[in-house]
């Protein structure tokens, strides 16, 4: 029975159709653990006490959110070193995010199920965000001004919010005159530092050159003294109020304003509220810059890398990739050149991208680039400008290698525009460019859309090549300011894939920085999917329309 | 298809408008044209810029090195007495002579004139009897034994300066242990061999008189707060006779030395403990009946490299032997000359040296590489010989008075077919293998450069993801393309390739951070899974035949994949539930520490099962897309025919759709193949990335893709290393062309079948 029913083939049938499902379901695991455990980043996890037994008996409080949960089976745990009895078949370790790094030296901690005597969640916790050790929590016991206590007891963590939203308002300033006006300051003295050297270069420093500069420098020296002092003041009055916190351990903390970026107590919050701080956490998320070697804040300068960048390359591989394909399907005969390029464009598209990096790095950076700085930048040297790794380079060498992503696309849409259109506008006495120029790209123009937007897919998550031309963990400075002249190609920039990487395995407290790293990846799929699913929609789109002129 | 074959005559186009305007018109139409063919051909370029650039860079790795005469004049103050030792600095302008009267000469390499003559303080009454360089070579130092028991050490120096932007080298002598000669021997016997090692810490002088051997070593202590530093001075004497001995060497930490015996006899001592010099091995090293000739450390005073009177210079290093002792052993040997070899001298940078034998031929070569640099006859003899510090220069003394200065072109000895691809015995490895270390924090580092372990790991690397992407996703295609109904194909393909689209970033990180430690924590879930699965789903099978037809007859044909959708995430759930216990009642609780105690297979966390899975899934796509079209597109009238003749569909796809479409399969493979040989990131993340060639699927391993990702930015430009990340990026480059470029002349014979079918 069995075996006649294997002659009939039916079960290999089967056994595809299981390679199906198994793909389909790996598919839609990945995207689900990504979806759940990125958006859930944003979400006030719950802060609970325990009340914990440790191995010596000893009864204490936690004060934690608990991360995660793990299961070992009784005989691993035992070879593992823990003791068990007879009756347990597995040990269940919980683990609890404790923060207050600076206090206790680590973030987290497991701690065994079997001995939490107690548990809790007290609407009174306060989960303090900072911006330096992490977070805290405990308990808000009062506020101090000036070292004296204001506000104690109930009143204190409605009165700290008050505070909190002042002084936050005060690092903003703060923040403004050290970016932007201290920032423009400073690329101005480099710009006066260069145009002197420059000056020497060419032999026309005198003493004339020298004296407008200096009265250059110091209009601009006096600027940034007046901001110092500005600073200064700022800086004084932030630092004067400070909250006081009681830990798990029972110490009192003193935790200043300044170093403070949000007040909350998770538990006391109503489901309204929590949506509330979830937006607002998604929206810091997006727009603000990284703290703490990028395991906390937000992740803007990498967002903004990532679309420069794309930008850039877009209007670098478009002409290119369109032409390449016109010239395929419009100009070239079918044949043994044809087929060259079919081969080079396919070899483009199958060469590792690490292979794009080396010679972007090779080719670009160091001949192209040094050979612009020997030429136009003579001034900085030995700094280099061009001729190290950065934004212009990064796009040259991915519209390089998106170029096949365009090419194909393309063709893709100029072989389904009906031959009967070329001919009518021939036959009424178009040259062949204006047959092209006003007929026939038009209409390909959706197809020429649907190739930019699968190749700036593919170079939103590319990385490998990126780490070679230009992308960096920390950028102090965004590619695009209000400095002249305002797009500065030769700066090195942030990326979100890269980011990822970064985060996610050079940074010094991965455990902490993997909430981050989920909420990361979560959007750029979110980004990418979405620029492929728009690619699909327009081809298909394309198609039934073609269609229908065929018919 | 879409050539356009009217064209139109363009003189009937000029008769009908002879305006400015049309020729205008026809200017802009050929402007076009050649812009586009020149864009169209851009394309070419731009692939073949790419493998050019590559080789242009790595090109200069395997040019031969060369020494070309520079000037030759006679020797400077030749009245000042006979060379000891010639030296030169840094940047090959000044040159030093030391004689056997106690004068140092600096002269004028380009052309002889002497810049200065000093004279070292030299006691009066004692007579210079034995002369040596002091390790590190780097340092400058000399030292000079004394009739009397006394001994001088003198450093030349050389400093630069710039006068009206023109470079100034002024040369100086100074003394790192005063002026004053050091009393070693107080019975004042003449220092017959003295070596000595020089620091800014500690110095250590070993002497030979008559009938002993003397150890001083002089460490300097710096008081705590005050300028001043004090010298501690231990002494030892060496119960061994002395004679005989014929050379002594000082490693540059002063903690070997050896002696040699012009027998060939070669002892080592250790002399960690300044005050108990320990002899730890003596050894011969050469054939009996010859000599040795010559001797010289190799930089790094890790081995020794020894020439004797037959001209063979052989490498002699520390290595642990089996019982864990250090032994010298002979680990190469170069064949340089028939003629002894009268002179070694060490390059100060890399693992070169530089040879000359009696009948003054010299010879250039790399130790690590086994590689011949250089072969070439100067004079008759040659008596004193010097190698610049940077090896871009030789400057030789000859029998009849005169120095040559020559220039040599010698920028990567490194490489070599043999360093590169075979089995290599590095310094203080206890056997030749092969290791990929490109770079460390100390000077004289022995870079190895073996490719064999990361072409290794690549393909590994390959190998797995293969092994858990091809099936997958080849049944997938056969199944999508052949049995699924239209319309679940509308979306499944899409949503399949859609998975090539997922940044790669994304997948290794996901299988570094999450799978990974899933995997090691449930490893026999993991491998259940595999058996676990494909039993349920054949037993789902076989007992859906058994359901009642109104049942059957209301699901549509071809979506089994959706029904099987629960079977298998229901069992993959069973699976890992039931591998707890199980692993508990074969494995005595955990399967990783079986492996390793019972099997003796280590586990690494970032493995090559977890690349695998994860590199499974990023090819998965590519080969499913292509091989999924190469089925589908298999003309129906075949199928058609082979179903009407009476086939089962079972039949007709394995007899029929899939021999017909093999080429396009097999294209599908090459391609996917390409892919997870070039990925960077996923291996880059969810591998150790330490560059081990192990076959085991719980070991790590580095790729080539990866190992240019990690050591590409901090490579010195135009270095070796960087030239050979070029190469590793060149033979990345090659093997997906050559994959690629197949699989598409494959696919384009296979259209061309179509569309004669």
């Amino acid at each position: 029975m069995i075996k006649e029913w294997f002659k009939t083939g039916l079960p290999w049938v089967w056994l595809n159709a299981a390679a199906v499902s198994v793909c389909l379901i790996m598919i839609v695991s990945v995207l689900g653990l990504i979806a759940v455990r990125g958006a859930s980043h944003f979400w006030p996890a719950e802060v609970i006490q325990f009340k914990y037994q440790d191995d010596d008996g000893q009864l204490k409080t936690i004060i934690g959110e608990h991360v995660d949960s793990s299961v070992t089976p009784a005989a691993m745990a035992k070879s593992a070193g823990y003791k068990m009895a007879d009756d347990e078949d597995a040990l269940v370790q919980y683990l609890i995010k404790t923060g207050n790094r600076d206090v206790t030296g680590a973030d987290f901690r497991w701690i065994q199920v079997r001995n939490i005597k107690q548990q809790e969640a007290p609407a009174g916790l306060v989960v303090i965000e900072r911006r330096e050790w992490g977070n805290f929590y405990g308990q808000l016991t009062a506020v101090k001004e000036n070292g004296n206590v204001i506000a104690s007891g109930e009143e204190a963590v409605p009165i700290a919010m008050q505070k909190l939203d002042a002084a936050l308002a005060v690092f903003k300033e703060i923040n403004h005159i050290e970016k932007k006006e201290i920032g423009a300051v400073n690329y101005e003295l480099e710009r006066l530092r260069l145009k002197q050297k420059s000056l020497q270069l060419k032999n026309r420093w005198n003493a004339e050159t020298e004296k407008t500069l200096a009265v250059e420098t110091a209009a601009y020296n006096e600027q940034y003294k007046s901001y110092q002092s500005q600073l200064q003041a700022l800086y004084q009055k932030i630092r004067l109020d400070s909250v006081v916190v009681k830990t798990d351990g029972g110490n009192e903390a003193d935790i200043s304003l300044s170093k403070i970026v949000k007040i909350y107590q998770p538990n006391g919050m109503g489901l309204f509220d929590k949506l509330v701080h979830y937006v607002n956490k998604f929206i810091e998320f997006l727009s603000d810059d990284p703290r703490e070697a990028n395991t906390e804040g937000g992740i803007f300068p990498a967002i903004f890398g990532t679309i420069m960048m794309v930008m850039m390359m877009s209007v670098i591989v478009t002409p290119f990739g369109v032409v390449a394909a016109v010239y395929l399907r419009e100009y070239a005969k079918q044949g043994f050149i044809t087929r060259l390029i079919r081969i080079a464009v396919n070899n483009l598209a199958g060469v590792p991208s690490i292979v794009y990096g080396v010679f972007g790095l090779g080719f670009f950076v160091y001949i192209l680039g040094g050979n612009i700085d020997q030429l136009f930048f003579p001034e900085s040297a030995p700094a280099p400008v061009f001729g190290t790794p950065g934004l212009l380079w990064a796009s040259i060498t991915l519209a390089l290698l998106t170029l096949p992503v365009v090419i194909v696309s393309t063709e893709e849409g100029l072989a389904r525009i009906p031959k009967s259109i070329r001919e009518g506008s021939l036959a009424l006495g178009a040259t062949k460019m204006e047959t092209l120029w006003l007929t026939v790209l038009p209409m390909a123009s959706p197809a020429m859309m649907t190739g930019l937007i699968l190749a700036v897919a593919r170079a939103a998550g590319e990385v490998a090549p990126l780490m070679l031309v230009g992308v960096v963990k920390m950028a102090p400075t965004l590619p695009l300011d209000g400095n002249f002249p305002f797009l500065h190609l030769d700066r090195k920039f942030m990326h979100l894939g890269f980011h990822i990487y970064d985060v996610g395995f050079q940074s010094p407290n991965v455990e902490a920085a993997r909430p981050l790293v989920y909420a990361t990846s979560l959007l750029l799929v979110v980004v990418i999917l979405g620029l492929n699913l728009s690619a699909i929609l327009i081809r298909n789109h394309l198609r039934e329309k073609y269609r229908a002129l065929e018919g | 298809m879409s050539e356009t074959n009217i064209k139109i005559p363009a003189s009937v186009m000029q008769k009908s408008s002879s305006s400015y305007y049309q020729q205008w018109r026809l200017i802009k139409d050929n402007l076009a044209r050649y812009g586009v063919i020149a864009g169209g051909m851009g394309v070419i370029v731009a692939v073949v810029m790419i493998f050019f650039y590559l080789l242009y860079v790595v090109f200069p790795l395997f040019l031969p090195a060369s020494a070309e005469p520079v000037s030759q004049y006679s020797l400077p103050e030749k009245n000042l007495g006979k060379t000891l030792l010639l030296d030169m600095e840094e940047q090959n302008q000044v040159a030093a002579r030391f004689t056997d009267t106690g004068k140092i000469v600096f002269f004028d390499l380009g052309n002889g004139k002497t810049i200065l003559s000093q004279t070292v303080a030299i006691p009066a009454e004692a007579k210079i009897v034995s002369f040596a360089q002091a390790t590190p070579m780097s340092e400058g130092a000399v030292i000079y034994g004394l009739s009397d028991g006394r001994a001088v050490i003198v450093k030349h120096e050389y400093n630069v300066s710039y006068v009206n932007n023109v470079k100034v080298i002024t040369p100086s002598i100074v003394y790192p242990m005063g002026e004053q000669a050091l009393v070693l021997d107080d019975t004042h016997a003449p220092l017959e061999k003295i070596a000595a090692q020089v620091s800014d810490g500690s110095t250590t002088i070993i002497a030979k008189t008559v009938d002993k051997i003397r150890l001083s070593s002089f460490q300097k202590e710096q008081a705590l707060f005050a300028d001043d530093t004090a010298l501690t001075r231990t002494d030892a004497q060496l119960s061994l006779p002395a004679t005989g001995v014929d050379d002594i060497l000082i490693d540059k930490d002063g903690s070997h030395f050896y002696l040699l015996s012009s027998n060939g006899r070669l002892a080592f001592y250790d002399i960690s403990d300044k005050s108990a010099p320990a002899l730890k091995q003596a050894q011969n090293v050469v054939e009996t009946g010859q000599k040795v000739t010559s001797i010289a450390f190799l930089n790094g005073d890790l081995s020794l490299m020894i020439g004797d009177s037959s001209g063979l210079v052989s490498q002699w290093t520390m290595v642990r032997d089996e019982s864990n002792r250090l032994a010298m052993q002979k680990i190469r040997v170069f064949k340089v000359s028939d003629r002894p070899i009268t002179a070694i001298k060490s390059e100060q940078r890399r693992k070169g040296f530089f040879t000359v034998d009696a009948a003054g031929d010299i010879g250039i070569y790399h130790a690590t590489s086994e590689k011949q640099l250089i072969q070439k006859h100067v004079s008759d003899a040659l008596v004193s010989v010097a190698l610049a510090p940077r090896a871009n220069g030789l400057l030789m003394q000859s029998a009849d008075g005169n120095l040559h200065f020559w220039k040599v072109e010698n920028e990567h000895p490194e490489v070599s077919l043999k360093a590169l691809w075979q089995k290599v015995w590095y310094e203080s490895y206890p056997k030749p293998d092969y290791i990929w270390q490109s770079s460390a924090s100390n000077n004289d580092f022995e870079p190895k450069y073996s490719l064999t372990p990361l072409v290794f790991g690549t393909l590994k690397a390959a190998f797995y993801a293969m092994l858990v992407g091809m099936p997958l996703a080849l049944m997938g295609a056969i199944y999508t393309a052949y049995f699924m109904n239209p319309v679940m194909r509308q979306y499944v393909k899409p949503m399949i390739e859609l998975m090539g689209a997922l940044p790669t970033v994304i997948l290794g990180f996901l299988a570094g951070l999450w799978l990974a430690p899933f995997i090691e924590e449930h490893l026999a879930g993991f491998f259940s899974l595999l058996v676990v699965v494909p039993v349920s789903v054949m037993l789902f099978a076989y007992f859906w035949q058994f359901m009642p037809k109104s049942i059957l007859e209301k699901i549509p044909e071809g979506s089994d994949a959706v029904l099987l959708a629960p079977i298998i995430i229901l069992s993959g759930i069973l699976a890992f539930y039931i591998s707890t216990p199980l692993e508990a009642a074969i494995f005595h609780g955990s399967l990783r520490d079986w492996f390793k105690n019972e099997l003796g297979i280590g586990y690494d966390q970032r493995n090559a099962l977890v690349v695998g899975v994860a590199m499974g899934f990023a090819v998965i796509p590519t080969i499913f897309s292509i091989a999924e079209d190469a089925i589908f597109s298999v003309p129906k009238h075949l199928t058609v025919g082979s179903l009407a003749l009476g086939a089962t569909p079972w039949q007709t796809l394995s007899k029929v759709v899939l021999l017909t479409a093999s080429p396009g399969i097999f294209s599908a493979v090459m391609i996917g193949f390409g892919r997870a040989v070039g990925e960077t990131m996923i291996v880059l993340m969810s591998t150790g990335n330490t560059p081990v060639m192990d076959l085991s699927i719980f070991q790590g391993m580095r790729t080539l893709a990866a190992n240019i990702a990690v050591e590409m930015p901090e490579s010195e430009v135009d270095s070796t290393h960087y030239r050979i990340l070029f190469l590793a990026a060149l033979v990345l480059f090659a093997f997906t062309f050559i994959f690629n470029t197949l699989a598409e002349v494959v696919r384009q014979r296979l259209r061309e079948k179509y569309s004669s079918l």
